[in-house]
């Protein structure tokens, strides 16, 4: 009898105990195959066990997280998406980041509806069933808080990718063209603007040109694929590809048409930049062209000198990711990464570059450029622009200094 | 029997008129849900704009009346003179700050329209009770909080016609047309800086900043 059918025999006859003990002296029959582990040998969970499934437990630690000192509360807050452990890119529904002016509210759907009003022909009263009637339209498209990296904008202080990078996510998003419902309503001929609101506690609302609305917003009830997760609007939410998460009011619940914009409070107190004269910039909608490596990273870092594959997410609220160029000296020197498919309009876009790293001290960087040619720029360029006070639009080119043990940091170099 | 290119045109006819159909979508072409009766909107119809008012209910309301109101709905998180609990926002102060190192954006200092200060309190405040003051305690609490900052006299009574008119200190100071993109770089591939001007003017290494991002969640607080 074999040392292995021994010990098989040993765990059959002393449960599961047994089966997780390690044999005092490494076998190498042990260690290569055929060898088998303890759950080749037993039988799991069947079917239904989790009837809506969920990771495997050793992943526990991939989960959103917050930054306890940054707000008076969780009510009106954010949670950041672990991007170091995500390798596609769609985001997971529960790993998706949040944003909240006042929690999120549970809305029985039965009795949510949404009111199209103002500037228009025939103003409507939309259920949900009434909504799920209307023309179909998928998309993939990434949201992102204008504040993301706006810790960074003074000086690095975030020592992570998911506190640095971690408020923009990315999925595939089912629902109506907002300008299907607007032709169902009618739209004055005087009408310019549209007034969005949420049902939360914060009646979160902003204006948005009619322009935009009719271009290319949806009105969605579904993410990736399922119902909208409560903590992204659910039963329904706008989407407004390209454009800063705020806008994309969740839990849409009205929808009004007017000849001017409304300058709401988060319009003018909160998401507008503050510039080193004084002024300040209103209605910064865009997202500009944003490229981060994913990997490696503060929480990702090196083991030993050897071949890597340097890997990323590329972005721009403009359209298409162009071209993505990865430096490891510093920006003395860029070499362009691999686009990876699908690459669509306004969403996250993967890029990978092989590296042999000698074990030396490295400074790894990613810029992307955008089909418009917009250029990701340093946060020099971006300084020399906007002052540090402007705590929203920080699209900088993030630098990871690679040290010699393979730790990594977060720096900003002058 | 069909030809394919008989088939063909046939297909491309009915889509043609598929299409015609849907661009030239009438209002009501759908026909779902109900048309929204005047009684309905005025129940869904809360906002008020900020330039001018527009949207304003009726009633009105004093500076006194505002202090009762916030010492039992608001000074636990905003402070009893609007100086903000904790992490709580300041509701004053910071004027002339914004061009500072730290500047301090308040009502007082930044805020551009009075109505929106209205209209705000009205949609989210009280944070634990959002949108359960009456329009009148609403305008008290507004022209409580901009006596506060020395932005109407104490006599002030703030209703849909006084308060368009209250000229807030910041008013002029933003540019509403986005002007980026601000930045142009040619990307650059080779050579693009010399190797020795390569210099890390800061570091997130060793700051106590950093919540963990393994294990359960952290409750960090940096000193
Ligand atoms: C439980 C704590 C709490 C109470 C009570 C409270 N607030 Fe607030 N208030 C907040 C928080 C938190 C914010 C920031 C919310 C955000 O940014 O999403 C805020 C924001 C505000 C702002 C906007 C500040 C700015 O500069 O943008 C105003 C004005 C305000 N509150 C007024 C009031 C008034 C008036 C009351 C009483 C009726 C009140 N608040 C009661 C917590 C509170």
């Amino acid at each position: 009898m074999g040392r292995r059918s021994f010990l098989g025999l040993g765990a059959a006859l002393t449960g599961s105990l047994a089966l997780g003990a390690q044999p005092a002296t490494a076998d190498p029959a042990q260690e290569s195959p055929p060898a088998d582990a303890p759950w080749s040998q037993s039988i799991g969970p069947g079917v239904v066990d989790r009837p809506y499934g969920r990771p495997a437990d050793t992943e526990a630690s991939v989960i959103r997280r917050n930054v306890p000192w940054l707000t008076a509360g969780t009510e009106s807050s954010v949670s950041f998406s672990p991007l170091q452990e995500l390798q596609g890119i769609i985001t997971p529904n529960g790993l998706f980041f949040e944003r909240h002016h006042a929690g999120w509210p549970s809305i029985d759907p039965a009795q949510h509806k949404l009111m199209i009003h103002g500037l228009v022909e025939r103003p409507l009263l939309l259920t949900m069933k009434d909504i799920l009637r209307f023309p179909q339209t998928t998309r993939v498209h990434f949201i992102e808080c204008p504040a993301n990296g706006g810790m960074n904008w003074r000086a690095a202080q975030m020592n992570s990718l998911q506190f640095s990078h971690g408020m923009v996510s990315c999925a595939e998003w089912t629902g109506v063209r907002l300008s299907t419902l607007l032709e169902e309503v009618g739209i004055k001929k005087e009408a310019k603007w549209a007034m969005v609101e949420g049902a939360d506690g914060a009646h979160m609302n902003r204006s948005l040109p009619l322009d935009k609305c009719l271009d290319d917003c949806l009105v969605v009830y579904a993410q990736n694929g399922e119902a909208l997760r409560p903590e992204q609007g659910y039963p329904l939410r706008l989407v407004v590809p390209g454009w800063e998460g705020n806008v994309n009011i969740k839990w849409l619940r009205r929808i009004k048409l007017g000849e001017k914009p409304w300058h709401t409070r988060e319009e003018t107190s909160k998401y507008t930049d503050l510039m080193p004269d004084g002024t300040s910039r209103g209605f910064t909608w865009l997202m500009d062209a944003k490229s981060v490596v994913t990997f490696p990273c503060p929480e990702k870092p090196l083991d030993k000198p050897g071949l890597y594959e340097i890997r990323g997410l590329a972005w721009t609220g403009n359209g298409k990711v162009r071209r993505v160029d990865v430096s490891t000296d510093g920006g003395v020197n860029w070499q362009a990464a691999r686009l990876h498919e699908p690459i669509l309009s306004k969403a996250l876009t993967k890029f990978t570059l092989p590296w042999r790293w000698d074990g030396q001290p490295a400074l790894v960087a990613s810029r992307v450029v955008d089909e418009t040619g917009y250029v990701q720029p340093t946060i020099a360029q971006l300084r020399a622009q906007r002052g540090s006070n402007s705590i929203y639009h920080n699209n900088s080119i993030q630098t990871w200094q690679v040290k010699p043990d393979g730790s990594v940091f977060n720096v900003q170099l002058a | 029997m069909f030809s394919s290119r008989k088939i063909g045109l046939l297909l491309a006819a009915s889509l043609a008129a598929a299409c015609a159909r849907a661009s030239a979508a009438e209002p009501g072409h759908f026909g779902y849900g109900s048309v929204a009766t005047p009684a309905q909107i005025a129940g869904w119809d809360i906002d008020a704009r900020g330039e001018d008012g527009t949207g304003l209910p009726p009633g009105k309301g004093t500076v006194d009346r505002g202090a009762d109101v916030y010492a039992e709905q608001c000074a636990a998180c905003h402070g009893t003179f609007g100086e903000g609990e904790s992490r709580f926002p300041k509701l004053v102060g910071g004027v002339g700050s914004l061009r500072d190192e730290r500047p301090e954006p308040t009502v007082g200092s930044y805020w551009p329209f009075a109505p929106t200060l209205w209209d705000y309190i009205n949609r989210a405040m009280p944070m634990p009770a959002p949108h359960t003051l009456s329009a009148d305690d609403v305008y008290a609490l507004t022209a409580y909080i901009l006596s506060l900052n020395d932005l109407v006299p104490n006599e002030f009574v703030a209703d849909r016609n006084s308060l368009p008119k209250v000229k807030m200190r910041n008013r002029d100071n933003f540019i509403w047309t986005d002007p980026r993109p601000d930045t142009a770089a040619a990307p650059c591939m080779n050579a693009c800086v010399s190797a020795a001007d390569v210099r890390i003017a800061s570091t997130a290494e060793g700051r106590d900043l950093t919540p963990r991002t393994t294990g359960p969640l952290d409750t960090m607080q940096p000193k």
